[in-house]
């Protein structure tokens, strides 16, 4: 579909992620670490749920439909619990290596607290995911055609990005759900983050009525966007004094 | 019943196995649905001109538009709001006059020929009026009044429209199914719908057909060759050659030569079916060997006799061309001067009231010498055909020759000679050159309900019809070979002509070509036979001609296969004067292995390369000049396109959300102890 298709759609998809790793992850070298360690906890993740389904595909008969179907569904959930159980690895990873970043620093505290690592792990888990939604979409835009000659949907790549934006943000916030629940054993936020990572990548098998996906998701993420807010200190106060100083124009603060 | 863990070990396996193997991008296929049974236009180049097709390098896409009538044009050429259009034209419409048209507008980027079926009745023929003209004998030196058809148009149905030059593509689509899904793609989405024009998206065609060759051969090999002197590109023509195949036979005295052209070309790549054109006068040419070399006494006959087929005569004479340089060069067998007369046969197919023709050169034949041997080999042609339902008629002065090979024996030396043909003035062939030059076009006609084994066994009229004139003509070679016995006995056998017209025109791979081929070439036995000259050489009609050749006039030697392959090291084996060949063999019964064995022939191949290209001279206008261009990709595929609007709101979308969120992020980065309190422990850094 052309260049400005291309583009469009990149933008789209990636463009919240791309803020936030410049403004908030690219300073940082040990952010950078964190990110790109997380993006590759995803990938295995990816890959082993992967393998487990494609043999299940290969080793079941083809042509029937609603096994296929089935065996689909039964990936896709499987795929979810395994990254879920890879998210915690992390966390656990992550935390051996704050031990041994407080050995090495000069004052005795961690250069990094464990909920920016919750954080940055997050977005690279997000960034990870977004990555492989929609790259080879992305490759498929630069044609001339679009989607729609065996009667899809016209707006398939316009939505998909839509999806790999909110599924980004919803990593993300899941991070910081998913690591504070650990942090505190609180075992319902880390069933909560399931939940709602299951209901999310159950709602794509709505598509193509795509209402039945992205509001939900949307919905979800607006969730999960204040509760991680809340549980990162942000109280309602702030949120009311950080628009008021929007209006009277940015006082000069120390950025992070 | 296999335990259940079978099944999972099976696809273990193949996960592992085909780990590396893809899918193919699902995406991709909700997107495109190619077209796989199409044939291109490519764009070829002699001396000084280009013909043919050409897309822009990376395809020309376009809104397709299917035009079934004359009035369709209009919308194309004038009307339609979103232009350039992709045509899918009837193939009825295909003519010269709607391909000037769209020739001459910018509002066309392609075009998609439909395959008509029944083949138009007006007849059909993309080639010249006047085939070869200017690479025959007869030009302003030489019988000026015959020169350009003054005299005679060979070919009046021609419209030259394979010699034109278009600049955007053009494809042919063999499968109507194909051609099905295009239509209705068009009713779907390109429709006009009450009055106003059809709305996004639409459905559109790519065609990818980008041909690297420009201008002429002149320019193609002058830049191909600083190319490879500087080892910077590959080639970007190939020459179009072939292998012609003598056959010849121990000392030559004074040979008889009897020749014909087994090529055939249509306006698209590598479809040329020339039922007509080549493939009816190369299988009688091989039944009429095979009559002689049942003859009795055929190896005490005071001549030999040479039959040999010539590739590439479609272009200006290609293997003709070079076998008579070569034999005036001294690097054939075979010295001009020493071939007694020459016999050839064109288009035998389409007898009207079993009149056969025979063609001379009325300016030859004023040289007196000449004239009487001519006269000698009119009348023991004339004289053969007593008995047999074919009759010959002359031609007469009046009459140039037709088109022929025979046309490049006669500009080296006066050969008495005589072309066969089945037309007297005008081609008896309405498809000549065409796609449709197909056997309903030779009349071959199989009842319904046949297997293909009962299909090749089928004796049909046509293969009667031509082993008649194979009979006639064996039996006149043989008297003019110095034979004096009676020839009654030399019969050509319609069970052969039907199993080479067959295996020639409806289907390759048969039981009996598989059987008279070598093992390592079994793959060249596609399904449907074309018989275009092509740049690969030797093509796979040359093969099979030259092994049915070595299969009915060879013979079976109880060799092994080690002795059969390596002959030199047998002490009688007269590797000079015979080739032998390790053959398949056919199936035995109720089992699927075969029984080869070894067959000596005196079949040779002899390269068909243009002279010009010898000599270097690749703006000759003695020698033919053709060559073909390279090419990368050629593949077409048709897909909906979306409206600018839609793509423009894409992007500007994107580009706001991009913004927004760098700003978004800027400013909760910069506020960010304003938004997030945390209790201040010591260590704890804020965000």
């Amino acid at each position: 579909m052309t260049l400005a298709v291309f583009f469009g759609c990149t933008f789209i998809a990636f463009g919240p992620a791309l803020g936030l790793f410049v403004f908030t992850i690219a300073r940082d070298p040990l952010r950078i670490i964190i990110l790109i360690a997380g993006a590759f906890f995803w990938l295995v993740s990816l890959l082993l749920s992967s393998l487990i389904w494609f043999i299940a595909v290969k080793a079941s008969d083809p042509r029937d439909e609603p096994l296929q179907k089935g065996l689909l569904i039964f990936g896709v959930m499987f795929s979810v619990l395994l990254q879920e159980a890879f998210r915690f690895l992390y966390y656990k990873l992550l935390r051996k290596a704050i031990e041994g970043l407080v050995a090495l620093s000069e004052d005795g505290c961690s250069p990094i607290s464990i909920q920016q690592m919750a954080y940055v792990a997050g977005v690279g888990f997000g960034l990870m995911s977004g990555a492989f939604s929609m790259i080879n979409l992305l490759a498929d835009t630069l044609g001339p055609g679009t989607v729609g000659i065996h009667g899809d949907s016209q707006l398939y790549f316009l939505t998909s990005a839509f999806m790999t934006m909110v599924l980004i943000f919803l990593h993300t916030f899941w991070g910081i759900l998913f690591f504070h629940g650990c942090e505190h054993r609180r075992w319902w936020e880390i069933t909560a983050v399931v939940v709602m990572h299951l209901a999310v990548s159950g709602s794509t098998f709505c598509n193509p009525l795509y209402v039945g996906s992205l509001v939900p998701s949307y919905l979800l993420m607006a969730t999960a966007a204040a509760w991680a807010y809340l549980l990162s200190g942000g109280s309602a106060q702030n949120l009311w004094r950080f628009l008021l100083c929007l209006r009277s124009g940015p006082s000069p603060q120390p950025g992070s | 019943p296999l335990p259940a863990w079978w099944g999972l070990l099976r696809g273990l396996l193949l996960a592992a196995l085909a780990a590396g193997s893809c899918q193919g991008n699902s995406v991709e296929r909700k997107i495109y649905i190619p077209l796989n049974k199409t044939a291109p236009c490519v764009r070829l180049l002699n001396a000084t001109h280009q013909i043919g097709c050409q897309s822009s390098i990376s395809g020309d896409t376009g809104v397709i538009h299917v035009v079934e009538k004359e009035e369709d044009l209009n919308w194309v050429l004038a009307d339609g709001p979103h232009p350039p259009y992709m045509i899918l034209l009837d193939g009825n419409l295909f003519n010269r006059r709607v391909m000037l048209q769209l020739k001459g507008t910018s509002r066309v980027s392609g075009l998609a020929v439909a395959i008509a079926k029944p083949s138009p009745p007006q007849g059909f023929s993309p080639g010249l009026k006047c085939p070869n003209d200017g690479f025959g004998v007869y030009s302003k030196d030489y019988g000026p009044q015959f020169a350009h058809c003054n005299n005679t148009v060979w070919n009046p149905l021609g419209s030259g429209l394979s010699y034109e030059d278009f600049d955007f593509p053009i494809f042919l689509l063999e499968d109507a199914n194909e051609t099905q899904v295009i239509k209705q793609c068009y009713q779907d989405h390109n429709v006009p719908r009450d009055g106003s024009g059809p709305e996004y998206p639409l459905c559109a065609m790519q065609l990818f057909s980008h041909m690297h060759a420009v201008t002429s051969t002149v320019t193609c090999m002058r830049r191909s060759s600083l190319q490879s002197t500087f080892s910077i590109n590959p080639e970007v023509i190939d020459l179009l050659s072939q292998y012609s195949i003598p056959l010849s036979a121990c000392a030559f005295l004074t040979p008889p030569v009897h020749a014909l052209q087994i090529d055939s070309h249509s306006f698209f790549w590598n479809i040329a079916p020339g039922a007509e054109s080549a493939v009816s006068s190369f299988v009688t040419h091989l039944a009429a060997a095979e009559a002689l070399h049942k003859a009795s006494d055929v190896h005490l006959l005071q001549r030999n006799i040479m039959f040999t087929f010539f590739q590439g005569e479609t272009f200006d004479y290609i293997g003709s061309s070079r076998m008579v340089y070569d034999m005036e060069k001294d690097k054939f067998p075979l010295r001009l001067d020493n071939i007694h007369s020459f016999v050839e046969m064109n288009q035998v197919a389409l007898r009207n009231a079993s009149v056969l023709w025979m063609h001379t050169d009325p300016v030859s034949r004023l040289n007196k010498s000449v004239e009487v041997q001519v006269r000698i080999l009119l009348d023991i042609l004339s004289n053969s055909s007593v008995g047999a339902n074919v009759t010959l008629q002359e031609a007469g002065y009046s009459q140039p020759l037709p088109p022929s090979s025979f046309q490049r024996f006669l500009r080296a030396r006066h050969i008495p000679g005589v072309v066969l043909t089945d037309h007297r003035t005008a081609f008896q062939n309405r498809y000549y050159q065409s796609m449709y030059d197909t056997p309903e076009n030779i009349q071959m006609q199989y009842p319904e309900g046949l297997s293909p084994e009962e299909t090749l066994e089928y004796v049909t009229d046509t293969a009667k019809s031509l082993a008649e004139v194979a009979t006639v003509v064996a039996r006149a070679l043989y008297r003019l070979a110095g034979g004096a016995n009676n020839t009654s006995a030399i019969q050509a056998d319609p069970k052969t002509v039907s199993r080479m017209l067959y295996g020639f025109l409806i289907k390759m791979n048969n039981s009996w070509f598989q059987s008279i081929i070598k093992p390592d070439i079994k793959g060249i036995l596609g399904d449907v036979p074309q018989h275009y000259v092509a740049v690969s050489s030797p093509v796979n009609t040359t093969y099979l001609v030259q092994y049915v050749l070595a299969n009915l006039t060879g013979t079976v030697v109880n060799l092994t296969k080690e002795e059969c392959l390596n002959p030199e090291k047998t002490p009688s084996s007269e590797k000079e004067l015979y080739e032998y060949a390790w053959v398949q063999g056919s199936l035995e019964p109720n089992s699927t292995a075969r029984v080869p064995y070894c067959v000596r022939s005196t079949v040779r191949l002899s390269k068909a390369l243009s002279p010009a290209f010898e000599l270097r001279q690749w703006g000759s206008t003695e020698y033919s000049t053709w060559t073909e261009s390279r090419w990368k990709e050629i593949r077409a595929r048709i897909f909906l396109v979306a409206s600018k609007e839609l793509e423009i709101i894409t992007l500007v979308v994107g580009i706001a959300i991009l913004i927004f969120s760098l700003l978004t992020t800027y400013f909760i980065n910069a506020k960010a102890d304003v938004l997030f309190s945390i209790p201040r422990d010591p260590g704890a850094v804020a965000y």
